[in-house]
């Protein structure tokens, strides 16, 4: 019996030395929300990094202009194809960081992508720097997350100052036009995501000459948002910013309504009033509600919008602003682990370092991928939209805009 | 004036508050019981008042809707579950609800999916202006039958012969058999009651709160603190506390700022239990 065993591996050993060498799968983790508060943002971006991976590992002769993509897996890795594992870390924290842990040295991860929430971002790559794995941050934008000077962390997304500085003079330039902008309120949530955009606008506002009437940070879990809407009502600021995740950004539009408060204009930061959830509940009575996105679909044939059709096609959604900035973070890491054209961690890094996409390389509306010292991406970019209808529409800056702006907000009057 | 609205806010959150923890209390009163279940039951409430729209009912059928679905599975509940563990050690009969919780919140999870959902507009959206005040006309509706469900408990409890048979059950088991009332019949009737008023509760917040099977988590809390605050096993103190705690939260928002709302409510919460630990109307 023991013969015909040892047999059976020898023969096994003999068909494995001699087949076609397979190129072995590159595993990449991935921690997102797959449940809990932002399960549904959570899982969006998990469908969309999917999908990128499918982008690199398939034939997609249409996509070309994206390096590394649509070739039948990385080429200088013998055609390798990614592996994805997901992880769930429930918006919390310390579950990010077990979970990043547990990818790492258990299914030995050679890098990570993650983590949509702010404050899981900032923990999870303290483990991945700790491991020494690289870790790409596509979504989350507090600022804390890159300003500790770690070696293996590069962050895609634009961050917050860059789009407060959008916020501030997009308001600015409205001022010109002749509306009445003096007065801004912020009201954002109290974890790391609200509180450091929240901060960054404020201070931002401050530098542009608006008075900041009011600062209202509350917990993302309230049941009832009465009476922050009470305060802004009270203050009547020109322009109320919202930084936000999905069910109080409902909420508030909902609350704003009832209790008849209506400002001349709302910036709400994407996460929440991004997330497929916001539009099919407050669309019609939030019209004319200002967004930050990089995310367009562009003209029919385009590649961008052959990607929304891909997505489309998957998930019966369109692409949003939140999961695309995460699939643009996976081609980045899969066109840096092509150019490494290894698989060691420390190959991986020097290559997301060097990486120099342009813009049309790229799926988003940056001007281009390159990291600065602390591993920013410097060519980050984003435009404002506007709720028009059932869309968000590009309305400013007006180079690029698609639809004229409007000001005030029409809401639901 | 806008204190005046803030203060209206508060009562109406309250309301449905004290409509959710009745139930709660409920159980403890009959069997000393907790039921970690009960924010689910809220939700599922919520996705029953879901349920109806797909079929065209409009909001008056939210409320019976989920009274019904949820009565059943109380009782279902009891019969499968309860009746059993309650014969176990105390860890286990705890231990067994928080499963249940898990259980209900991921096939809510598997089924209805992570999406948030809102009802659409019916005639029960929009405000009524009073003078000024605002009030969501949803709302309203939910304060009232909330109230009414409340009061209609206590009454229940306290002046029919139904309500003796509970008590009855709950002051002494082998007693209330030998006076020829059946016990399991009862505390079955406790839970349907129970989920009920839970399931109702739910079917009303879904008129103003987005809702994912998550929810749950969010009420529960407050469904506990509430109970704790009235006193465990009292209807009319779940309604006082309730009320109590929708105002203070609403005031503390709004004057000192949302964050630290929560610090005022657990606060006043600690400091009322450290006078009075057996809750506003508990008995020791």
């Amino acid at each position: 019996m023991k013969t015909v065993h040892i047999l059976g591996a020898a023969l096994l050993a003999a068909a494995l030395a001699t087949g076609p060498a397979l190129a072995e799968d590159v595993k990449i983790g991935a921690v997102y929300p797959l449940s809990g508060n932002a399960a549904n943002a959570g899982k969006s971006t998990l469908d969309a990094v999917n999908l990128a991976v499918e982008l690199v590992n398939g034939s997609y002769p249409e996509l070309a202009a994206l390096p590394s993509v649509g070739k039948g897996g990385l080429s200088n890795l013998g055609g390798a194809k990614i592996q994805l594992l997901s992880a769930d870390h429930q918006g919390k924290p310390d579950e990010g960081q077990s979970q990043t842990l547990r990818l790492i040295t258990q299914e030995h991860v050679v890098a990570m992508i993650g983590a949509y929430h702010s404050n899981v971002s900032f923990t999870a790559t303290a483990v991945s720097e700790r491991q020494g794995i690289p870790f790409v941050v596509g979504d989350s934008v507090a600022k804390n997350i890159t300003s500790r000077g770690f070696k293996w962390l590069v962050r895609v997304t634009p961050v917050a100052s860059d789009f407060a500085k959008n916020y501030m003079e997009y308001l600015a330039d409205m001022k010109k036009a002749g509306h009445k902008v003096d007065t801004v309120a912020v009201v954002n949530e109290n974890t790391d995501y609200g509180t450091s955009v929240g901060g960054t606008v404020v201070e931002q506002a401050k530098s542009h000459g608006f008075e900041v009437v009011a600062q209202i940070p509350y917990s993302a879990n309230s049941t009832d948002v009465s009476a922050q809407v009470l305060q802004l009502k009270e203050k009547n600021p020109d322009c109320v910013i919202f930084i936000t995740y999905t069910a109080d950004a409902i909420l508030y539009m909902k609350t704003l309504k009832n209790l008849n408060y209506q400002p001349p204009m709302i910036i709400g930061d994407d996460a929440g009033f991004a997330d497929p959830s916001f539009l099919p509940a407050v669309g019609d009575i939030a019209q004319g509600v200002m967004n930050r996105s990089a995310w367009a679909v562009g003209k029919p044939g385009s590649v961008t919008a052959r990607i929304n059709e891909l997505f489309k096609a998957k998930t019966g959604r369109e692409l949003d602003d939140t999961s695309a900035r995460s699939m643009q973070a996976m081609l980045v890491l899969a066109d840096a682990i092509n150019r490494a054209g290894s698989t060691a961690p420390d190959k991986i890094m020097a290559a997301l370092r060097a990486t120099d996409l342009k813009a049309d390389q790229i799926i988003m509306g940056y001007r281009g991928v390159k990291f600065d010292e602390i591993g920013e991406n410097a060519l980050a970019a984003t435009y404002l939209v506007q709720l028009q209808g059932k869309d968000y529409i590009a309305v400013w800056p007006t180079v690029t805009a698609l639809a004229p702006l409007q000001w005030p907000m029409k809401g639901w009057k | 004036m806008i204190l005046l609205q803030v203060m209206v806010g508060g009562l109406l959150l309250g309301a449905v508050y004290a409509l959710f923890a009745s139930g709660l209390t409920l159980i403890w009163g009959m069997m000393n019981f907790i039921n970690f279940a009960h924010g689910e039951f809220v939700m599922l409430g919520m996705y029953v008042a879901l349920a109806v729209t797909w079929v065209h009912g409009g909001p008056e059928a939210f409320g019976p809707a989920a009274m019904v679905a949820l009565f059943l599975l109380g009782v279902l509940v009891y019969l499968s579950l309860i009746r059993h563990v309650m014969r176990g050690p105390m860890l286990s009969q705890i231990l067994s609800t928080f499963g249940l919780a898990l259980l209900l919140r991921y096939s809510a999870f598997a089924y209805f999916k992570s999406d948030f959902r809102t009802l659409p507009d019916s005639w029960l959206a929009g405000t009524i202006d009073i003078g000024g005040i605002y009030v969501g006309k949803p709302q309203l509706v939910a304060g009232l039958i909330a109230g009414l469900l409340a009061l209609g408990m206590h009454v229940l409890l306290t002046r029919t012969a139904l309500g003796s048979r509970l008590l009855a059950v709950a002051e002494d088991r082998s007693a209330a058999m030998l006076m020829g009332i059946r016990p399991d019949r009862m505390q079955a009737l406790a839970w349907g009651l129970s989920a009920a008023s839970a399931g109702i509760a739910g079917a009303l917040l879904a008129n103003v709160y987005p809702f994912s099977p998550e929810v749950g988590q969010t009420f529960a809390l407050t469904a506990f603190v509430v109970v704790a605050l009235g006193g465990f096993g009292s209807v009319p103190g779940a309604v006082i506390a309730g009320l109590a705690i929708g105002v203070v939260e609403a005031l503390a928002a709004y004057r000192l700022g949302p964050i630290y709302k929560d610090v005022v409510v657990y606060g006043l919460f600690v400091a009322i239990l450290w006078v009075r630990p057996q809750g506003l109307l508990g008995k020791l």
